[in-house]
């Protein structure tokens, strides 16, 4: 039998409803776990020992009445951008470093329903602004592949503690690449939906029109699993996306054969790692195998993709984190002598350097006499962007290429260079941009260092996504691997 | 785009951020460096072409104007900085 932290969902809910263990007992390995690793990995902000044996233990009763779904009495991390009622959602930032929420966001909501049991709240960039982890006011989470390196980011807490097993499922948050590039990165498997298809009520808003929750886990079929949980319309969420859910467990049955699938030219060019182009064309082999059509097509425009990103992102990011002002909640300065002094001081107290930024680069952008220059011509490259993914789309049934350009780089490599940081999102941010479902899953390794394969859907074709993937992952044990120390 | 000293200052005061002198600097260099990032976008012609606001068309709900939430006043405020009698206090505004 597999070690608990080796299981897979469905394997976990068999064992439950067999009796084989508790989800106490599954809830105190997983604790046990972190106890043990994550001084060193730095992944979690918040472990909630107490929340989560109380929670395991309610989970246990609904088992033992039957009343269990496939998630019932399983662990997982919530990335620290979801709010929890009365637990400390800090954003990674200091600004809410005190701040305890009063609600439950709602896929907090749905997760708990479901009978999921939290194990704590993962560590991330800064309000989600990073590609590394390391604007995290509570420091760098370390890559449990080679502890030297950055986890990814923003989602980076979530996908280290799924790679070393520290809890086998956790929630992410994808607004230019936050799901996938960490997954690609840690070598999990990150799926970021449809623009709308999950809730964003309560989470922690960072660019509105880009921002996406989503599961990270070790399978597809486990993201499918939570996805199911996770999907659908929500009231309180005014772009939420009001149509049925899938069933995405059942679409992971199907066949891939004749599917086609299109590599994005774009993906291949310059600037990929020697290493990573060998791994995507390991899997493509093993595509092809299973009876996919891979053809080459062209997203002509997708160098634009980062530049326009770094206007629309931020612009929205100056709007949203115009509400941390000191007086409703987070951070206040010590004796404001005015109103102007609380703002200020209270905002620059609490926000670190890459917000602050991120901020100021969005405030100029909107700023009066430059909004047509910048803001507009963001969305007039974002529609052209659009585009080249429906033309895409006339042609092939998924798009696939590198989730990232090279395996997880050091630690400090990257952080005093905004813009060098910035591209290592290049091929993940088009996809938000339009608003497209995606997911990066584990490829061979590159010199001892996860890689990451990205699928690209159309829209809400989550489950078309998971399919794919899963297949591939049926036939493949590049998702098994797990990093030296962590078995 | 090369921004200058003042233009960043202005920028922070905009944002509500207190940048200090010493920070102006690297600030100028590092917003400059995003900016040019950014100019990129002026390679691609894009007159006549509809700006996208949003991945999806749709338009906003309306729903019926009926109370749907209750008053958590005091939930909310347990989380503030500073509150009295229910209300939020803040530096006096008007002398």
């Amino acid at each position: 039998m597999s070690a608990l932290h080796q299981k897979s969902l469905r394997e976990l809910a068999a064992g439950l409803a067999a009796r084989e263990f508790s989800s106490v007992e599954l809830a105190e390995h997983f604790l046990q776990r972190i106890r043990a690793f994550d001084h060193d990995l730095n992944c979690l902000i918040t472990v909630c020992d107490k929340e989560a044996l109380r929670q395991a233990g309610l989970a246990d009763e609904r088992i033992q009445k039957g009343e269990g779904g496939p998630l019932t009495g399983i662990p997982l991390i919530h990335k620290d951008i979801f709010c929890t009622r009365g637990v400390k959602t800090s954003c990674g930032s200091f600004m809410l470093d005190n701040f305890v929420s009063p609600y439950d966001a709602t896929v907090v909501e749905r997760l708990a329903g479901a009978g999921m049991v939290m194990l704590g709240k993962a560590n991330m960039d800064e309000f989600a602004m990073g590609s590394s982890n390391e604007t995290s006011h509570y420091g760098p989470v370390k890559n449990p592949w080679d502890t030297e390196r950055v986890p990814g980011g923003s989602s980076g807490g979530s996908a280290a503690a799924v790679a070393a097993r520290l809890a086998p499922a956790a929630t992410g948050t994808d607004t230019g690449g936050s799901i996938r590039q960490p997954a690609a990165l840690c070598g999990i498997t990150g799926l970021k939906p449809t623009y709308g298809r999950v809730s964003r009520w309560g989470m922690i808003a960072f660019a509105s029109s880009l921002d996406q929750a989503g599961p990270m886990a070790r399978s597809a079929e486990d993201c499918a699993l939570l996805l199911a949980a996770m999907a659908g319309f929500d009231e309180k969420d005014s772009t939420s996306a009001n149509r049925p859910v899938d069933d995405y467990a059942a679409a992971l049955e199907a066949s891939v054969k004749g599917v086609r699938i299109g590599m994005v030219k774009e993906f291949f060019e310059e600037g990929l790692d020697a290493g990573m182009a060998a791994a995507m064309d390991e899997a493509m082999a093993a595509l092809k195998k299973l009876g996919a059509e891979l053809v080459e097509v062209s997203l002509p425009h997708s160098k634009y993709s980062v530049p326009a990103y770094y206007v629309v992102a931020p612009a929205e990011c100056s709007s949203n984190l115009a509400r941390f002002d000191g007086v409703r909640f987070g951070h206040r300065c010590k004796e404001p002598k005015d109103l102007e002094d609380l703002y200020k001081r209270s905002r620059s107290e609490g926000f670190g350097a890459e917000v602050k930024r991120r901020i100021m680069i969005g405030t100029y952008a909107l700023s009066a006499g430059y909004y047509d220059a910048y803001y507009l011509k963001a969305q007039q490259v974002r529609q052209v962007i659009a585009d080249d993914f429906r033309e895409a789309f006339r042609r092939v049934d998924l798009l696939l290429g590198p989730a990232s350009p090279e395996t997880a780089f050091r630690l400090g490599e990257k952080s005093s260079d905004p813009v060098a940081m910035y591209l290592s999102d290049i091929y993940t941010i088009a996809v938000n941009l339009a608003g497209l479902p995606a997911l990066s899953m584990p490829a061979p390794l590159v010199e001892g260092l996860p890689a990451g394969l990205q699928l690209i859907g159309n829209y809400f074709e989550e489950g078309r996504l998971l399919n794919v993937a899963h297949q591939l992952q049926r036939t493949t044990d590049w998702h098994l691997q797990t990093p030296g120390g962590y078995a | 785009m090369t921004l200058e000293r003042d233009d960043v200052a202005k920028i922070a005061h905009l944002a509500r951020l207190a940048v200090s002198e010493a920070e102006l600097d690297a600030l100028r260099g590092e917003l400059s460096g995003i900016l040019d990032l950014v100019e990129q976008m002026e390679a691609l012609d894009t007159a006549g072409i509809a700006p996208m606001a949003h991945p999806l068309e749709m338009h906003q709900r309306l729903r019926p104007d009926v109370v749907t939430e209750e008053n958590r006043r005091e939930q909310y405020q347990a989380v503030a900085p500073l509150v009295e009698r229910g209300l939020y206090l803040v530096p006096r505004v008007i002398e």
